[in-house]
């Protein structure tokens, strides 16, 4: 081939870098390693993830759902995951339909008009969502509830620095564990939305309705941010409850949690604002012989055409963890996402009666929760959870003070379908037991 | 008779509905154990205004099986890497291997909590800075974060960074005066919009007519003092290797500006030059270009961003670091350094992402490199970029190639001579498909009429260069002696061109129920009985 391209070497095809930029020596990465070596590698790697073996019972925006087979099995079609971004609709059309209808489910499951394409995950999603209200609203002030997940209102402080948006925080209420509307003081005509998580950060649900009303009253947008996707199974929907945009983490619908990501963030919002919304979307198209298909939609909003002016600078998102929700919803269907749903609440229900009943420990918020709570120790959180771990082999929660240094005795509890209760019961047992030893 | 017989499917080509067309009442295709705890009445535990009202109306209900059909006739409609060449330009879609994959589903680490405590997810902590390690060498940069999801995050977060750098070199005053960043007028569509996400204005700087960034053109941009830096994709979008880069970089940098590079195209360098040793200030990688992990139909990517020493304050938190224990006799603990998640930075940026990143692109990038070492790094790029200059020299003889340089990893041609006969780059496109080829990237770069941007990758033999060198000099004779062929291509997939026009006029972004004619139908039946 080099010499059909009259070049004398190798090197010589390097020529325009020059001399002095060209490394010398090989680079300092080990020689390479065979399969099966790699695989014992990464599997003595493996062994030291004692927490991924561990009765869990950690949330907090990552969440242990049954996954059926078939979701890997099908995601497994080198068909959908050696594809790229279906530029081109003729051989795309696998990809496309499914983006369809993963649109499809995520208006049906968060009761909105319009979906997109996936964002990277819940936080990002929610940090678009803000610079989304901003373009609708031509407004620059949002107010957060203080009762989202702490990492989320970090990425929105980060994406929104440089955007000339004022981030402003509603404290939750210290005894319902939610956000109440009255607690919106800051809330004016000057303002683009006000962002809440329902199920909050705390397991708490939110009274949406009450507040989409506070905020239409001045003209701004509702954001429900949800990071326990599962929820949409069993709480009515942000969009009849009035949300103006919602966004979620769909990681909770057949994803790994796989060390937090890849995951999928989920972005939904009313029709009227189909041109502001950011990402991609995918849309019904036909050919000349009425043949029906899907193409990529209303282009003009993205970067590649738009470049500094478009909605977003997102190009690649989540195609295939998207793939895996909808494979997920198509498999579970209507009612196996109702019925899992169930089986959560009514399992992290009976969770949180049995620890209610420890001495010393109590349930701080009053509001009604989905399948996390928060639970209040009578000792640091903290060191009670690592003798559970340690001592017990389970994952108790997560501790507070890791966000709140004023919560050090409380933990975060969550209890999906997967957890039997014969592991509720270890939990409870343990919490006991280990409450001794700190 | 025979023509009406609706088919299930055929062997070329599959029909499939919407799963929603497909559902049926009743149908499950899920399994659960029964509830194993006291049933609490759902009123009780969550007030009835609270719960959905529509039980979730509209949601299939299907079997186990129709999924898989559903699922497997559909993939059947898509062209992927395993079927065949696949040389968009500046996408890298080079063999996703499956060892990769199967790393990626250990289940120590599939099964790992994010927020897990640091003691007990050492491994995945170590694979983190294994590969921060290993990014770092490759770069020529020693300060990397691997939280961005995808390249474009990978770029906001690396503007957020040279603007907070700024901000703290001259104080938020002079830096106020500084938002001016600098991007050739061939770049991605992603840069300027990062750039405008960090609070940028964009001015853009010609390419000359070798294709290369304009230095008088730069140095007069320059010249106004408020640059506070340049993005430069390098190979440029043109596959061609700024060959002044040193000057590029020395003249921003004496501007008062830092040099963010848009590592799209590493995979023509690693190996063989690092951008850090160009006088790089900050870049951006594409784990599923340069390093493999699959482009999975739109994502997952991962978008490591990596910096200068002087930059690494700045960096996304939280930061995976080793724990230094100075004066720590104990040699077990000194043999395994105890990885942790550091926040303390109080310089960063913040965080772009909940949690630490797509982890599992991680696991697959580090096993791509160690399966590779360094030796079939090295290989893999001059295999990527020999490709490239082979079909660039096939292609001579019947495409107009705009640039005379030599390409590396990717090169560009126009349709002008095909033009003359109505025959367009679209066009050209879409026969391709019809040998068996994805295209290759059309249309981009912006600035090249007609573009044609052709990536082989090191993924592809002799044999398959020279079927795709033929299809396209076929395509050449056709468009001069058939151009209708040509034109109403491809004629072999299951739907033709679809009219994306009227797509966008009127957007139908959602599947929705026929409500008005089961309304008519359910009226009609009503009034019969």
């Amino acid at each position: 081939m080099l010499e059909e391209i009259g070049a004398a070497s190798i090197e010589n095809l390097f020529d325009s870098i020059p001399q002095e930029l060209r490394l010398r020596d090989h680079l300092n990465v080990p020689a390479a390693m065979p399969e099966l070596e790699l695989l014992k590698r990464f599997d003595e790697m493996g062994t030291r993830n004692q927490a991924a073996r561990r009765i869990s019972f950690l949330g907090g925006g990552a969440y242990s759902h049954y996954i059926p087979t078939v979701v890997d099995s099908l995601l497994s079609r080198s068909e959908f995951f050696t594809a790229y971004t279906p530029y081109q609709p003729e051989i795309s059309q696998g990809t496309l339909q499914s983006i369809f209808e993963f649109q499809t489910l995520v208006c049906q499951l968060t009761g909105m008009d319009i979906a997109n394409a996936s964002m990277y995950d819940g936080s990002t999603a929610m940090a678009e969502a803000v610079l989304m209200a901003e373009r609708v609203t031509k407004r620059t002030k949002v107010i957060a509830s203080s009762a989202i997940h702490p990492q989320y209102l970090e990425v929105a402080h980060t994406y929104v620095q440089h955007a000339g948006i004022d981030l402003e925080h509603a404290v939750y209420c210290a005894e319902s564990g939610t956000t109440l509307p009255e607690s919106l003081s800051g809330l004016d005509d000057q303002t683009a939305a006000v962002v809440v998580q329902s199920p909050n950060f705390f397991g708490c649900i939110e009274d949406l309705a009450a507040l989409a009303e506070k905020a239409h009253s001045v003209g701004a947008l509702l954001i429900v941010t949800v990071t326990e996707a599962m929820s949409f199974g069993l709480l009515k929907s942000p969009g009849a409850c009035g949300a103006d945009i919602v966004v979620a983490e769909g990681q909770s619908f057949g994803v790994p949690l796989s060390f937090g990501g890849p995951y999928v963030g989920l972005f939904a919002t009313r029709d009227k604002y189909a041109r502001q919304i950011p990402g991609r979307l995918v849309g019904e198209a036909y050919d000349k012989n009425g043949r029906r298909g899907f193409v990529l939609t209303l282009a003009t909003r993205e970067q590649h055409i738009r470049r500094e002016k478009a909605t977003s600078n997102i190009c690649t998102n989540e195609g295939l963890i998207a793939l895996a929700a909808t494979i997920y919803l198509e498999t579970m269907g209507r009612r196996g996402v109702q019925e899992a749903a169930r089986q959560c609440a009514q399992k992290a229900h009976y969770a949180s009666r049995e620890i209610e009943k420890l001495e010393g420990f109590s349930i701080p918020f009053s509001a009604p929760f989905f399948n996390e709570f928060v639970v209040h120790a009578p000792v640091d959180a903290a060191s009670l959870l690592e003798k559970l771990a340690s001592g017990k082999g389970i994952d108790g929660g997560i501790a507070l003070s890791r966000f709140d240094t004023a919560r050090a005795n409380d933990f975060l509890v969550c209890v999906t379908e997967t957890n039997t209760k014969e592991q509720i019961d270890a939990l409870v047992a343990g919490l006991s037991s280990s409450t001794k030893l700190v | 008779m025979a023509s009406n017989i609706t088919k299930v499917t055929n062997h070329i080509s599959p029909n499939e509905a919407l799963i929603f067309e497909r559902s049926q009442p009743g149908r499950a295709g899920f399994s659960l154990p029964a509830l194993d705890v006291d049933e609490s009445s759902i009123d009780e535990i969550i007030p009835r205004e609270m719960q959905r009202e529509d039980a979730l109306e509209g949601m299939p209900e299907v079997t186990e099986v129709d999924v898989v059909r559903h699922f497997t006739r559909m993939s059947t409609w898509n062209y992927s890497i395993d079927q065949g060449m696949y040389p968009l330009g500046s996408c890298t879609m080079k063999y996703n291997s499956r060892l990769n994959e199967k790393v990626a589903r250990i289940a120590d680490f599939a099964n790992l909590h994010p927020l897990a405590s640091e003691s007990a997810a050492q491994g995945a902590l170590q694979v983190i800075y294994e590969l921060q390690q290993h990014l770092a060498e490759i770069t020529g940069l020693p300060g990397v974060s691997l939280q961005p999801a995808a390249g474009a995050h990978g770029e906001m977060t690396g503007i957020m960074i040279i603007r907070a750098y700024i901000d703290a070199r001259d104080g938020k005053e002079a830096s106020a005066q500084r938002r001016t960043m600098l991007i050739p007028d061939s770049a991605h569509g992603t840069n300027p919009a990062s750039a405008h996400l960090s609070g940028f204005t964009v001015k853009t700087i010609k390419s000359t007519a070798e294709g290369l960034t304009d230095l008088d053109h730069l140095r007069e941009l320059c010249a106004h003092g408020n640059v506070a830096g340049l993005m430069l994709t390098n190979p440029n979008t043109l596959g061609l290797f700024e060959r002044n880069i040193q000057e590029i970089c020395r003249i921003v940098h004496d501007a008062g500006g830092l040099v963010y590079m848009d590592g799209a195209n590493m995979n023509a360098l690693v190996g063989i030059a690092r951008p850090g040793d160009m006088g790089v200030d900050v870049i951006h990688l594409n784990l599923h270009k340069t390093f493999s992990t699959p482009h999975g139909g739109g994502g997952p990517g991962s978008g490591p961003c990596c910096c200068t020493k002087e930059l690494e304050p700045f960096l996304p938190v939280p930061r995976v670091v080793a724990s230094t224990s100075v004066g720590d006799s104990d040699s077990e603990h000194r043999l395994k350094p105890m990885l942790r998640l550091d926040y303390d930075y109080p310089q960063s940026i913040g965080r772009v992402k909940a949690f630490l990143g797509n982890y599992g692109m991680m696991l697959r990038a580090l096993a791509y490199i160690l399966t590779h070492g360094y030796d079939g790094l090295l290989e893999a790029t001059q295999a990527a970029v020999l490709n490239a200059r082979y079909i660039a020299h096939g292609l001579l003889t019947d495409y107009d190639k705009p640039f005379d340089s030599d390409p590396m990893h990717e090169v560009v041609f126009t349709d002008k001579r095909q033009a003359r006969k109505g025959v367009h780059t679209l066009d050209i496109a879409k026969r391709l498909i019809d040998y068996g080829f994805h295209p290759m990237t059309i249309y981009f770069p912006l600035i090249v009429s007609g573009a044609m941007l052709i990536e082989p990758t090191e993924s592809v033999g002799r044999q398959e260069l020279d079927q795709f060198i033929e299809a396209m000099r076929s395509i050449a004779k056709e468009a001069v002696e058939d151009p209708e062929l040509v034109l109403n291509a491809p004629h072999s997939t299951r739907v033709g061109r679809l009219d994306e026009a009227a797509a966008a006029r009127k957007p139908v972004l959602r599947w929705k129920p026929a409500a008005t004619e089961s309304a008519e139908s359910r009226s009609t039946a009503s009034h019969s009985s």
